[in-house]
């Protein structure tokens, strides 16, 4: 009789219920480890913890700028979706936020006196996305005429973007009337997005994006393909899907919806163009979609969640001079938890019986 | 003599990319596509200052060769442990590699940051800086000064600090290892096809779990140089985002060098040629289009190798695929 092994896995069946306790669990474990942290720090985490969640929530206008750090996080989130559920790793957000944020910034700096403001806007808007979009056409027209590797060509356009960007900023854009560090001028009233409710209202037009993306994914002809393409290209094929099709169409409708972050970023939060206008939200969004299972109605938890850590870590920064990297620890250490945490709720251990008998 | 003087700052420029790009060379090869590089050199950088640094703390009279052997000796040590970290999420639990990988990277430069800032903001001076010692250790060169004095070849050959050569050696052996010896054929099987590795009876988890770790201790050294080289910035002393894409670029060149160690050399100096070329021929070209180069070659490199489909220049052709035994 062939010995079994210490311990072995096996599939769980789906319980929705347990699921949900394995993903909180998790969460807090990844807590009670960041605040080892900062007890190795030298801090007590029972009080920096409260402080960091109140600096977030506490009051309105934390809330708001929570809020506000949230809105670029969801939205490329959001745009990631498409792409993922194909199995075309995109992770060239950054870049096509950044493409997007550029083709914007342009008509804010030189149109903003042409046109009238609503007009402006929806230019800026309309221009982010393309440009978003065309950036991301790049790569998917490689990948689906040679097979490119779609990973790293999109890695790549990520700094191809944060460089043309760099060289605007020293260059052609370039303040004239700003001494020291390059940077490029402060948009005219015209070209910033109005408030509702204290924050920019791009958090409408994401979640618009939430809603159209989830309704596009699960209910739409074309959201089935994207889902067969990334179960199965042969399937697809075999199916009468043109592959090349659907990667080209949802490439272009997720660096469009990211162009159009990068515009929200601009218009909205930042009021100008910078290297730092993407910053790693990219990335981040990466992990946000990835965890919510591509569901974009999820993403907006996670989403708003990583925010609160990110504007958490700003107030203890000033509160314990912990650095604000501490926000980045915390975040990986989640991110890392959760990935690790969908291991156990797809499936469960089974360890060897004492007895030796057969394990059921 | 300015382009003796420019190759020497390629060389520099290069050598912490050749470190990243052997790392990430030998954990690709087991297929395994970690974008964790990045933070794996905060991750090496900081736990090598900190190692020297605490190191200079308590001994008396400090000593330039421990201080550096015990550098060195963190900075794999931290970085292999963020690969593990890696290897047990991706082969152990069945997690994205690319989310996994970038997880990393933003954790290890959080990682890198707060640890580096926290020890800087707690000293008076504000800064974390190592002793002259260890500066010493890291910015000396390894040969006699007469063989650097000897004109032209001097320059280029023999004035470089102990790291460069290391890294170069670190090359030739990966090289061989991976041409020449089973193991590194076995390593490539796992890589290429990781059910037919199985089924020849190669341990693919052993080997994906060992190449992924030794191959983030390789990278995180590249981190180090950066932290502790004088010439790419202050050495020896800890500044905020040092690292600052090179990890990047580094996952960059193992595309551009084909995933082959001894063309990863001669990539690092093209790298750190383009990176230095502004400061030493001012063409009228802005800095940004220069510092755009290394990802355009890179793409150009990986549109070139999908389209004339060469077999040895290819990625590894499990490189991102996961493997799960009983979902062959």
């Amino acid at each position: 009789m062939t010995r079994q092994p210490f311990v072995r896995i096996a599939k769980r069946a789906r319980e929705p219920r347990s699921a949900w306790a394995i993903r909180i669990a998790a969460i807090a474990a990844a807590l009670l480890f960041g605040g080892l942290i900062i007890l190795l720090l030298g801090h007590n985490p029972f009080s920096v913890y409260p402080v960091m969640f109140g600096g977030a929530l506490g009051n309105k206008l934390a809330l708001r700028e929570t809020v506000k750090i949230s809105i670029p996080l969801l939205g490329a989130a959001v745009a990631i979706a498409p792409a993922f559920k194909m199995k075309f790793w995109n992770i060239g957000a950054e870049g096509q936020i950044m493409a997007g944020a550029i083709a914007a910034s342009y008509f804010a700096l030189y149109w903003y006196d042409k046109v009238p403001q609503p007009v402006l806007l929806i230019i800026m808007f309309l221009a982010g996305a393309l440009a978003g979009g065309l950036w991301g056409l790049i790569p998917a027209f490689f990948r689906a005429k040679w097979g490119t590797n779609e990973t790293l060509f999109t890695l790549m356009l990520n700094y191809v973007a944060l460089q043309f960007e760099l060289y605007l900023q020293n260059g052609p854009w370039k303040d004239s009337r700003g001494t020291g560090f390059p940077k490029i001028p402060m948009f005219n009233d015209a070209a910033r997005l109005p408030k509702l409710l204290g924050v920019h209202i791009g958090w409408i037009i994401v979640l618009v994006f939430v809603a159209a993306m989830f309704v596009y994914m699960r209910y739409t002809k074309d959201g089935y393909e994207i889902a067969v393409v990334g179960e199965s290209e042969r399937t697809a094929q075999y199916a009468g899907i043109s592959v090349t099709q659907v990667t080209l169409k949802s490439m272009a409708i997720s660096g469009a919806v990211s162009g159009a972050v990068g515009f929200l970023v601009v218009s909205g939060a930042n009021y100008t163009l910078s290297d730092q206008t993407a910053g790693g939200v990219g990335f981040t969004a990466i992990a946000v979609a990835w965890l919510s299972k591509l569901n974009p109605i999820v993403m907006v938890a996670i989403a708003f969640f990583l925010a609160i850590l990110s504007k958490g870590s700003n107030t203890i920064q000033t509160a314990f001079e912990i650095p604000k990297s501490a926000a980045e620890v915390l975040t990986g250490v989640i991110l890392f938890f959760m990935l690790a945490c969908e291991f156990f709720v797809e499936y469960k251990l089974i360890f060897r019986q004492k007895s030796g008998g057969a394990a059921k | 003599m300015t382009v003796l003087n420019f190759i020497a700052a390629a060389v520099l420029a290069g050598a912490p990319l050749l470190y990243g790009t052997l790392g990430e060379i030998l954990t690709e090869k087991s297929g395994n596509l970690n974008l964790g590089v990045e933070g794996m050199l905060f991750m090496g950088g900081v736990a090598g200052l900190c190692g020297s640094y605490f190191y200079e703390q308590y001994a008396v009279n400090p000593i330039g060769a421990v201080s550096a052997i015990i550098a060195l000796v963190c900075a794999f040590l931290a970085a292999a442990a963020g690969a593990a970290i890696y290897s047990f999420l991706t082969i152990t639990l069945r997690a994205n590699q690319n989310v996994t990988g970038l997880a990393l990277t933003i954790f290890g430069a959080g990682l890198g940051n707060l640890v580096g800032d926290s020890i800087a903001m707690s000293n008076a001076t504000k800064v974390m800086a190592a002793g002259a010692a260890t500066k010493a250790a890291f910015n000396t060169a390894l040969f006699p000064e007469f063989l650097s004095k000897l004109p032209v070849v001097g320059k280029i050959l023999f004035s470089y600090d102990f790291l460069v050569y290391l890294a170069l050696l670190t090359a030739v052996i990966l090289a061989l290892f991976l041409k020449k010896t089973r193991r590194g054929l076995n390593l490539r099987a796992v890589g290429e096809n990781a059910a037919a590795a199985d089924a020849a009876g190669i341990a693919v988890n052993r080997y994906r779990y060992l190449a992924t770790i030794i191959g983030g201790g390789i990278s995180g050294l590249g981190g180090l140089y950066i932290v502790m080289n004088s010439g790419n910035g202050v050495g020896g002393v800890w500044v905020h985002n040092c690292i600052n894409g090179v990890g990047w670029l580094a996952v960059a060149l193992v595309i551009f060098a084909t995933w082959n160690p001894l063309r990863a050399i001669l990539g690092s100096l093209l790298f750190g040629a383009l990176s230095v070329a502004r400061l030493y021929f001012p063409l009228g070209i802005p800095a940004q289009i220069y510092d755009m180069l290394p990802y355009l070659a890179t793409i150009a490199v990986l549109i070139g190798v999908s389209m004339r489909a060469k077999r040895e220049n290819q990625p590894p052709g499990a490189l991102g695929v996961p493997y799960f035994r009983e979902n062959r």
